[in-house]
């Protein structure tokens, strides 16, 4: 191989290389580049020996894992990790479907939401991770391993890595904090806001906050036609049903509206930027915790070992003050720093006493059907 | 005499394998995905059965969905074509050494993400964004304007997607007017405006009729517009496509709607060619 290049960059040189040969060339290096880059790179490197692929939200959280834990790790063990994006949990899981095998060319991914690690669990993406391998799981919260082992007694899939909430920010120079804090989930039905009222376009979260508005337990929600009407009425009110975090902090930002459902961890980056936004975590408001899902046909070992570096405090600690989510660390057991503690639905017991986190078979059971009718309302307002 | 049969085929090879395989074999998927079924996990149970056909016509969600979109595409044709034969026109009778720059400028959009053009309305027509902060400023409003998350920012997203089609369709068709024919007809007495009406616009027609087919179709698909420049109210076929596929893992669902889009379209396609001749647009493409 290396003989025909030169030969043909000596051709070249000598102004021998025709047209035709010129393009045949071009071709090749097309098609090369092609299998060699593009979306072939990352299933070609994670097959690799001695690489595993982590996919991830981006910005600064992949910036995070990749200085305080893969790098290191690849320095300690030789082992690569390759960095995947998404934009949203949906949107992935339709990849790691349709992937082939399905599920076979990803290995750790930082799923979202109890009821996430439900559905992998459900379309058989899971594998069973041995505990006894991963130390740092021993600090962890025992209250954010319980609903894992709920669904796979047998073995955990994943670890349990940070949690947030889905309260309510609004504009501190529109809504004062004591209105907020008066309104409660409330406030997002409030006539002041109409017009100037965003949210987020997912179902759950909108079934949520109409199920808290009608005094409800979004658990267990009996009366699902006033929650449907409390929506109905909302959507007249609503401005903008953003779709990802970036487009959040955009609406708020620049004033497009006033008061929206929001994450905890978006909200804090604004504060933390001098925006006026407040945040709001109302009574039973929407709570979530974070994995890494270890995929079927991982190789175990390897998966292991990084889970550990992943959650050992220095590294769990970084990863956290650059998302602005609590770590899944208990407090207890783990001197936290500060910016941790100030963080918003950060928990200084570790018990994780009242807050309210969907039930994934409740949710998961229901998704078809809601998401739907969700959908009809939103479309037809 | 055999072999000269066989060449063009084996020209055409390549094509058509790559047509086959990138077009035609995914659309077959998408068709045997609308007959199947999804399990309550989300993964897909195969089956024959018109369920999810079903699903979309027992009431009228769907359709009102459909037709608001063909509305939308409708209303974006016009609008298009509107504005779009005004600066064909201009490209056509200029005489200036800019004119090639100028025709340049028409693809200049094309090379910057359509994402990114559309994301940047949000700059202009923002509550804080250049319009109203400049109308602010000069006293003109008190208050900003609420311009965007409606149907109007959606169609203004999809104009400024869409206008380089419809304007390169019809520059091709009036370019291929011989300029002679205008001559003549202003030596027979036609002034600007009759000549305009008995000759250029006749046949400038190809590329009219090109532009809109072109338009129509790409509105009736897109779903980003809707999505980022749209208010509750404003989806579009698509964006149900996108919610049911990605969502609701609802993919044999997702996939009979597109079928049926699909099926719409092509009788729409099979009709503008029963009455205006599909032929029109290979005669606008070949100048």
């Amino acid at each position: 191989m290396k003989k025909q290049l030169k030969d043909v960059h000596e051709r070249h040189l000598a102004g021998d290389l025709s047209r035709r040969d010129f393009v045949k060339y071009c071709a090749l290096a097309g098609v090369a580049a092609g299998l060699v880059g593009g979306p072939f790179s990352m299933m070609s490197k994670a097959l690799a020996q001695g690489s595993i692929r982590f996919d991830g939200w981006g910005g600064t959280t992949s910036q995070a894992f990749r200085r305080h834990a893969f790098d290191p790790f690849t320095k300690a063990t030789g082992v690569r990790v390759i960095d995947g994006e998404f934009g949203d949990m949906d949107t992935y899981l339709t990849r790691v479907i349709a992937s082939f095998p399905p599920g076979g060319e990803f290995n750790l991914a930082h799923l979202s939401g109890v009821f996430d690690y439900a559905r992998y669990v459900g379309l058989e993406f899971h594998s069973a991770l041995d505990e006894s391998k991963i130390p740092n799981l021993a600090l962890v919260m025992e209250s954010m391993i319980t609903p894992y082992r709920k669904i796979t007694p047998n073995a955990l899939s994943a670890v349990p890595y940070n949690l947030g909430q889905t309260g309510i920010a609004y504009n501190t120079k529109y809504i004062p904090k004591e209105k907020a804090e008066e309104l409660g989930a409330s406030l997002l039905w409030d006539e002041s806001v109409r017009g100037n009222l965003g949210s987020w376009g997912e179902w759950r979260t909108n079934i949520w906050y109409a199920a808290l508005h009608t005094g409800q337990n979004p658990n267990d929600i009996q009366d699902i036609k006033a929650v449907w009407d409390a929506l109905r009425a909302q959507v007249a009110m609503v401005k903008k049903y953003w779709g990802s975090g970036a487009e959040l902090m955009s609406l708020l930002a620049g004033e497009e509206i006033h008061a929206t459902v929001a994450w905890s961890g978006r909200v804090a980056h604004l504060q933390s930027e001098g925006y006026p936004i407040g945040f709001l975590a109302p009574k039973n408001c929407y709570s979530w915790q974070e994995c890494i899902f270890v995929m079927k046909g991982t190789d175990l070992n390897v998966a292991q070992q990084l889970l550990d570096f992943m959650l050992a405090p220095e590294a769990s600690i970084a990863v956290a003050e650059g998302q602005m989510y609590p770590p899944s660390l208990d407090p207890s057991k783990v001197d936290l720093p500060e910016s941790i503690r100030k963080l918003p639905a950060f928990d200084p017991t570790g018990k994780l006493e009242g807050y309210l986190f969907a039930d994934p078979i409740y949710w998961n059971s229901k998704q078809v059907e809601w998401a739907e009718q969700w959908d009809r309302i939103m479309a037809t307002s | 005499m055999k072999e000269n049969k066989l060449r063009p085929w084996l020209l055409l090879s390549p094509s058509l394998t790559a047509v086959f395989l990138l077009l035609v074999v995914p659309v077959l998927f998408v068709v045997v995905y609308s007959f199947w079924l999804r399990a309550p996990t989300g993964a897909v149970i195969p089956a024959f059965q018109f369920g999810n056909y079903a699903r979309f016509f027992e009431d009228l969600f769907y359709p009102t969905i459909l037709f608001r979109t063909l509305r939308v595409a409708v209303i974006c044709v016009f609008l298009c074509l509107v504005m779009g034969y005004v600066p064909a026109y201009f490209f056509y009778r200029s005489k200036s050494r800019y004119r090639r720059a100028l025709i340049l400028l028409i693809m200049i959009p094309f090379w910057i993400s359509f994402i990114i053009r559309t994301m940047s309305w949000i700059n202009i027509l923002g509550t804080t964004g250049f319009l109203n902060h400049t109308l602010m400023r000069l006293g003109v409003i008190s208050e900003p304007l609420s311009l965007l998350y409606n149907e109007a920012a959606v169609l203004m997203g999809l104009i400024q997607y869409l206008l380089p089609f419809m304007i390169l369709n019809i520059f091709v068709s009036l370019e291929a007017i011989d300029k002679n024919l205008l001559e003549a007809a202003r030596s027979m007495g036609c002034n600007e405006w009759q000549a305009f009406k008995e000759v250029t616009l006749p046949l400038s027609l190809p590329g009219v009729s090109a532009g809109c087919l072109l338009v129509f179709v790409l509105t009736a698909g897109t779903y980003l517009p809707p999505m980022i420049l749209g208010g509750p109210g404003n989806e579009m076929i698509a964006n149900l496509i996108f919610k049911r596929v990605i969502g609701t893992l609802d993919w044999p669902f997702g996939s009979a709607i597109s079928v049926i889009l699909l099926l719409l379209l092509g009788c729409i396609v099979w009709t503008y060619n029963r009455y205006l001749g599909i032929n029109t647009l290979f005669k606008a493409f070949k100048g």
